[in-house]
């Protein structure tokens, strides 16, 4: 177990490495630099300013700069906004992570109750309700949940703000818009999940045996059927804290998101660098979470 | 004679697609999704030619924020466009990107993923890895990225193609916006594909008529074409029309955070970005393009699920 774990690190590392250099080379090979946007400056001073940053030399010199920067534990400081890269990511990775571990706990508590139940009373209206429930989350993008929601619900209640990131009940419809898309789909998985479970020998046993209906999915069928959406749980909370820019530019969240695509516009290759980092990273940590959470449900997968 | 009829009849028929035709049409929400896509491809794609729908991207500040009328069926926007237009045409460039898209990342990822599962050992190994790795990144990173490479060159190209076709100079520029997307979006978005191509040659290829056809001394690009793929196409198909909705949203997405599509150009990611300014004022702009959008991508859903259940039994989850 500790051994794949470490190998698995070992590959993250890899992966996280790789992406940096695919992001470096890409941010690189696009036209325009971090100076070349709307305050035009002399040659003089985008030629003193290049040194600054060594973006004069040699894509290899300057990636062997860069990582020495790491080993440092710096991330350099960005060209356009003129800070550190890490003192960026500090003041705005604490609003992504609390959406995100919002968005997928409403999520959860949604989608896999919601796809228990679809599975138990199968081919009824409960299920049918549900799984078009679902789908319909599926299809509506965030983007345009987010706006009607602020729209129309924001202006009735009046502890609800339209936008902004003040006290705990400014979360509440942000969340609710990046947990629905996940909620649904994690109803479809575990549903599927259930149903597999559900037709198999040893609930039968557990049927037969007398046990009440209730153990048997609590005690019995859960445990199996939930795999699946326990597997969809890691990437899908990597991907609520990466993907949430649209929900944070709608609602005026602090967040990283709007550094990630600004960066990516603004050529601000230091702070994209800093934000692919921290992303990936995420990434493969929440895929080895949900890898180990696997094996502690599924005795089978140990060893 | 009549029986010899019958017999007929029950041989012809029964071909694997014909089998899922049949299924296909005893699913409501499949059918009523594939009419639902046909309405609206119609109107998009051949309504506009007529006369009748205004140019879309014509503006007219004397005409702002119009209600729906005889002129304007769905009213104008904040530029004073006739927002139908401006909704078939921009689903013109969405259902485009991702049908176009999605034929782009079936072509790369079908290829891939067959010639990885065909090949097999280190080979294979060494091009799953890749994959794991590409699959590590994130997409939208990476196709923002791209995408915006693309475009630079894309203005050399447009400058080239218009010196050669004057003529056409309003043609060429609407469509060299698109390239980009398309190819950022096709080129990365092909992994799941080539995972699902190869899962499928490897259970094809250890059997019996694959082997036959190897004893025959067949070539393997020649058993691959036309013993394997053919085979294997069920299964690609489905996965391809559930690509499709997951690459109209990124266009939309990208659009809408002003990436993709350019402005004055429509898209429904434009049109959404654009309503969202107006929501309070005129829940119109909003409203009528979210619900054409979303109605879309319902469709499409349903009609892959459906199309998942009908060609694959098996996996149809009750």
């Amino acid at each position: 177990m500790l051994h794949t774990i470490i190998s698995r690190l070992l590959q993250g590392i890899a992966v996280v490495f790789c992406l940096l250099l695919i992001t470096f080379v890409l941010v690189r090979l696009m036209p325009g630099d971090p100076f070349s946007g709307e305050k035009a400056h002399s040659a003089h001073i985008i030629q003193k300013n290049k040194e600054r940053f060594h973006l004069d030399q040699s894509y290899v010199r300057q990636f062997s700069v860069y990582l020495g920067f790491l080993a440092r534990g710096e991330m350099g400081d960005s060209p356009v906004k003129e800070q550190p890269v890490t003192k960026i990511i500090k003041h705005s990775f604490p609003a992504s992570l609390i959406l995100g571990i919002a968005g997928i706990s409403i999520a959860i508590l949604i989608g896999i109750p919601a796809g228990i139940l679809s599975a138990l009373k199968k081919n009824s209206y409960i299920d049918y309700g549900t799984m078009v429930v679902a789908m319909a989350g599926i299809s509506i993008p965030s983007f345009v949940i987010a706006p009607l929601l602020a729209g129309q619900v924001a202006t009735r209640i009046p502890f609800l703000k339209i936008a902004g990131w003040g006290d705990p009940f400014d979360w509440i419809l942000p969340a609710i818009t990046l947990g629905l898309g996940t909620a649904a789909y994690l109803a479809r998985i575990t549903r599927g999940g259930m149903l597999e479970v559900l037709n198999q020998d040893y609930i039968r046993t557990a049927h037969a045996k007398g046990v009440r209906p209730l153990i048997v999915v609590t005690k019995h069928a859960i445990r199996g059927g939930i795999i699946p959406a326990i597997a969809y749980v890691g990437p899908a909370f990597a991907a609520l804290i990466t993907g949430s820019f649209i929900i944070e530019t709608i609602f005026q969240i602090p967040g990283m998101g709007q550094h990630f695509v600004n960066a990516t516009k603004d050529r601000d290759y230091f702070l994209l660098q800093g934000v692919v980092i921290l992303f990936g990273t995420l990434i493969v940590f929440a895929n080895l979470a949900a890898d180990i959470a696997l094996v502690m449900l599924n005795p089978r997968l140990r060893n | 004679m009549s029986k010899n009829a019958q017999n007929n009849a029950a041989l012809k028929g029964h071909s694997l697609w014909s089998d899922a035709w049949i299924r296909l049409k005893k699913n409501h929400m499949a059918m009523i999704s594939l009419v639902v896509l046909l309405i609206i491809g119609t109107l998009c794609f051949i309504i506009p030619a007529f006369s009748f729908i205004p140019d879309p991207n014509t503006q007219n500040l004397n005409n702002t924020f119009q209600d729906p009328s005889g002129n304007h069926l769905l009213g104008t926007d904040q530029s004073g466009r006739d927002l139908l237009a401006r909704l078939l045409y921009g689903g013109q460039i969405s259902l485009l990107v991702g049908l176009v898209a999605t034929t782009v990342s079936v072509i790369i990822g079908l290829s891939y993923g067959a010639i990885a599962g065909y090949a097999g050992g280190k080979t294979d190994s060494i091009m799953m890895r890749i994959v794991d790795i590409l699959y590590g990144l994130p997409f939208l990173v990476l196709v923002i990225l791209f995408s915006l490479l693309i475009s630079e060159h894309a203005k050399d190209l447009t400058e080239s193609l218009i010196n050669r076709w004057p003529d056409h100079e309003v043609v060429i520029k609407k469509l060299i916006n698109l390239v980009p997307l398309f190819v950022a979006i096709g080129a990365l978005g092909w992994l799941t594909m080539a995972r699902v191509a190869r899962a499928q040659v490897i259970s094809l290829k250890k059997q019996e008529f694959v082997e036959a056809a190897v004893s025959l001394g067949l070539s393997h690009p020649k058993i691959l074409l036309r013993h394997i793929i053919p085979n294997m196409l069920g299964p690609i198909i489905v996965y391809a029309t559930l690509t499709v909705p997951g690459f109209v949203l990124t266009e939309a997405t990208l659009s809408f955070l002003g990436l993709g599509v350019e402005s004055p150009n429509s898209s429904w990611g434009i049109l959404l970005s654009e309503g969202a300014n107006y929501m309070e004022t005129y829940p119109r702009l909003l409203i009528i393009p979210s619900i054409t959008f979303s109605l879309t991508l319902f469709a499409l859903n349903f009609l892959g699920d459906g199309l998942r259940d009908a060609l694959d039994p098996k996996a149809a989850k009750d």
